[in-house]
């Protein structure tokens, strides 16, 4: 079944999705999150999360080694400011490119099998590049410590215009120096730019092609189309979304670690497209943001804020409920994490996507029941 | 050829991990079809039984130290050296293999708890959202641990009369050549008993033949008028004692912390692959290979020739293996191929 989605809807999706990007500094106070440093994640994360879901929710492939290419990125933008230039134009295209190129190679090889063998092909060659990244690679990744830059770097097109001067020069776009409200505009802007590209993609025929690949890849193939291209065609767009946020992670922050590349980081990615809505355009965008809160507001709550919270309660009660969510904030963020994502995959496999829709149908009375959530995956 | 044979023993524990966790695996895939990634943090469970047994047996009372005579000194006797002497000494010294004893009727529980509250449900759910609702358990199984244990990882000492090094070498005539800790030796020939009684239990009961042709053809199973979904929660329990146990005796290689059961999961994932889906003997098999390939792989003379390989060879053979024969080296015709 194929909803027909009116190109004015589509206009309209966008332009909202525009305006909630950029005042983010504004709503997102209101949640305590109104700081450059974690709305740079956000928006970063999400392009990562809107990239991956062109592979798992419209093609139906889950990859649990995506984090490799953000790693890849992360490490080409790196050596772009080391060798070219401090500008962050070079950076993002190359660490982009190479993600992509890297993408190309192992997707080749991983797509020759599908299901859960292709998610352990993806995981292992994730693990092969982690590792190798901390071990014999050191020379172009600096192993453990991870690669920074340095202040005898060449930066050769850098070098044609200025004299080098003392330290460490600042990353900047021609002159503007990319730090905290800076920096997030240039990712948000970035952001609007991938959600764009992905929302084309996915209304596109070859968009169609990859949701028949999900929904049937057998009876396409038995229709004569050579399916595997266009799954290539996807993992490879998809590694370079995942290249893109992992150049835009040094653009901010210019340094690059292995354990960007683990698979835990590879299984966040997945956690963050479930939880927001797989196959949605907005939901990895939310599941991005909703981790990346969670991972930097609840692990800083303690025990004083929750007495502070809490403080309404007799001393009892007080108590008992401090000692018991003090379990889930702080250190033990995580746990709420498992819990909410187990909550998810349970009662909710269609995500927060599904609960709003779920929740507007019921607002608005319908008579007519919610169609149940397709399939997501490819047999 | 010492250096062969040391490399070879080297793989046997690890490998004996491996292909315990692997066999619950597969067990649990063959007979319920579900991905069950919560599996290495069942493994850490067990190997966490090892340690409250140990802090249990080690609750002390803090006394007056009468050796010392100049100034008061105190120290920390544990009260079963207090109320049984020697014998509670040596209680505390076998803390590891005594908490095999807690460690089965625990890992029991906790599978049935989880089989019939969770699992269950997902039987008819893609393989997708199994891995992800397990990926999900093991997170918050780990933090739990993590919210009582700490993160440090805890050293639990194995006891004393195999603490040290078993001079294998004198055996085969080349005395101090190949030293082995004996306690290696002793997890391998355990995981060799309980992958025996395993085998011996689906091979040769009642109850195993149920499970092998409800891994064949569960519905024809059913529509013979067995409950085969009481039997598949039994299996689950099984698998998960077989986690439990492979994770309680690994204490003293290895100070369990929150999340080695992540790190070994991955590894237990693609022995399964190489293994072959549903393949019980390739699962041990294929355990025991890839840790014996791993030690091999980190001997000097190797890593000079192709630097590196110690750290991708298990993904190196797993990404051949499912490129060239993607059922594994023993698996099945058929299962899981595509």
């Amino acid at each position: 079944m194929i909803k027909t989605i009116s190109l004015r809807q589509d206009r309209l999706l966008f332009l909202g999705f525009c305006v909630a990007v950029l005042t983010m500094p504004l709503w997102m106070k209101l949640v305590g999150a109104g700081y450059p440093d974690l709305l740079q994640k956000f928006a970063i994360y999400g392009i990562f999360a809107i990239g991956f879901n062109i592979l798992f929710g419209l093609t139906g492939y889950l990859s649990f080694g995506h984090a490799a290419f953000l790693g890849v990125g992360s490490y080409t933008a790196v050596w772009s400011f080391k060798l070219l230039s401090m500008n962050a134009i070079p950076a993002v295209l190359f660490g982009t490119l190479a993600a992509g190129v890297f993408a190309l190679l192992i997707g080749y090889v991983s797509l020759r099998r599908s299901g859960i063998y292709f998610s352990i092909l993806t995981l292992a060659f994730a693990q092969m590049c982690y590792n190798l990244a901390y071990s014999v690679l050191t020379p172009i990744t600096n192993g453990e410590t991870g690669l920074q830059l340095a202040r005898n770097d060449p930066r050769i097109l850098d070098r044609l215009f200025v004299q080098a001067g003392p330290g460490v020069p600042d990353v900047n776009l021609f002159g503007v120096q990319m730090f905290g409200y800076n920096g997030f505009y240039f990712c948000a802007v970035i952001l609007i730019i991938a959600f764009y590209i992905a929302l084309r993609i996915t209304r596109s025929p070859f968009g169609m092609m990859l949701q028949a690949i999900k929904s049937n890849q057998n009876r396409l193939k038995y229709a004569g189309v050579h399916t595997r291209p266009y799954a290539l065609a996807a993992f490879v767009i998809s590694g370079l979304f995942a290249g893109l946020a992992g150049a835009l992670l040094v653009v901010t922050d210019p340094l690059a670690g292995a354990e960007r590349m683990q698979w835990t980081a590879s299984g966040e990615v997945v956690l963050m497209t479930i939880l927001g809505g797989v196959g949605t355009m907005v939901g990895p965008v939310l599941g991005a943001i909703l981790i990346k809160y969670f991972e930097n507001i609840f692990s800083s709550f303690n025990s004083q804020t929750l007495h502070h919270f809490f403080g309404v309660l007799p001393d009892m009660l007080e108590k008992v409920a401090v000692a018991v969510s003090g379990l889930f904030v702080g250190e033990g963020w995580e746990l709420t994490l498992g819990v909410l994502f187990m909550l998810i995959v349970i009662f909710l496999p269609g995500g927060l996507m599904e609960g709003i829709r779920r929740i507007a149908a019921a607002l608005s009375r319908r008579a007519a029941p919610v169609p149940p959530v397709e399939r997501r995956y490819a047999k | 050829m010492d250096a062969i044979i040391l490399q070879f023993l080297n793989g046997l524990d690890k490998g004996g991990a491996y292909a315990l966790i692997a066999l619950g695996l597969t067990l649990i895939f063959g007979t319920l079809g579900v991905v069950n990634f919560a599996h290495g943090a069942l493994f850490m469970l067990g190997a966490f039984c090892a340690v409250t047994l140990q802090k249990l047996m080690t609750i002390s009372k803090h006394m007056r130290d009468d050796s010392v005579t100049f100034f008061a000194a105190y120290k920390d006797v544990p009260y079963l050296k207090l109320w049984l002497g020697d014998t509670g000494q040596k209680l505390i010294d076998y803390s590891v293999p005594l908490s095999i004893l807690i460690a089965i009727p625990i890992m029991l529980l906790i599978g049935v708890a989880l089989e019939r509250g969770l699992i269950r449900h997902f039987y008819r759910r893609p393989h997708a959202d199994q891995i992800l609702v397990t990926f999900g358990l093991a997170i918050v199984l780990q933090e739990i641990v993590k919210a009582y244990f700490g993160a440090n990882p805890i050293p639990t000492p194995a006891p004393p009369i195999v603490a040290g090094s078993a001079d294998i070498g004198a055996w085969i005539g080349h005395a101090g050549a190949i030293t082995y800790p004996w306690w290696r030796l002793v997890y391998f020939l355990f995981s060799a008993v309980v992958i025996a009684i395993v085998f011996a239990f689906i091979q040769f009961t009642t109850f195993g033949m149920v499970v092998r042709a409800g891994m064949r053809d569960r519905e024809t199973v059913g529509l013979l008028g067995i409950n085969i979904e009481r039997r598949f929660t039994i299996v689950f329990g099984i698998a998960v004692i077989v986690a439990g146990l492979a994770g309680t005796m690994y204490t003293p290689i290895l100070p369990p912390d929150y999340h080695m059961g992540m790190d070994f999961l991955v590894l237990s994932f693609v022995v399964v692959v190489v293994g072959g889906m549903g393949s019980l003997p390739g699962a041990v098999f294929a355990g025991f290979l890839l840790g014996i390939l791993q030690s091999f792989a980190s001997m000097n003379e190797i890593k000079s020739i192709v630097p590196g390989i110690d750290q991708i060879i298990i993904y190196l053979v797993a990404v051949v293996i499912l490129l060239v024969r993607p059922r594994g080296l023993m698996g099945r015709k058929g299962v899981m191929e595509e």
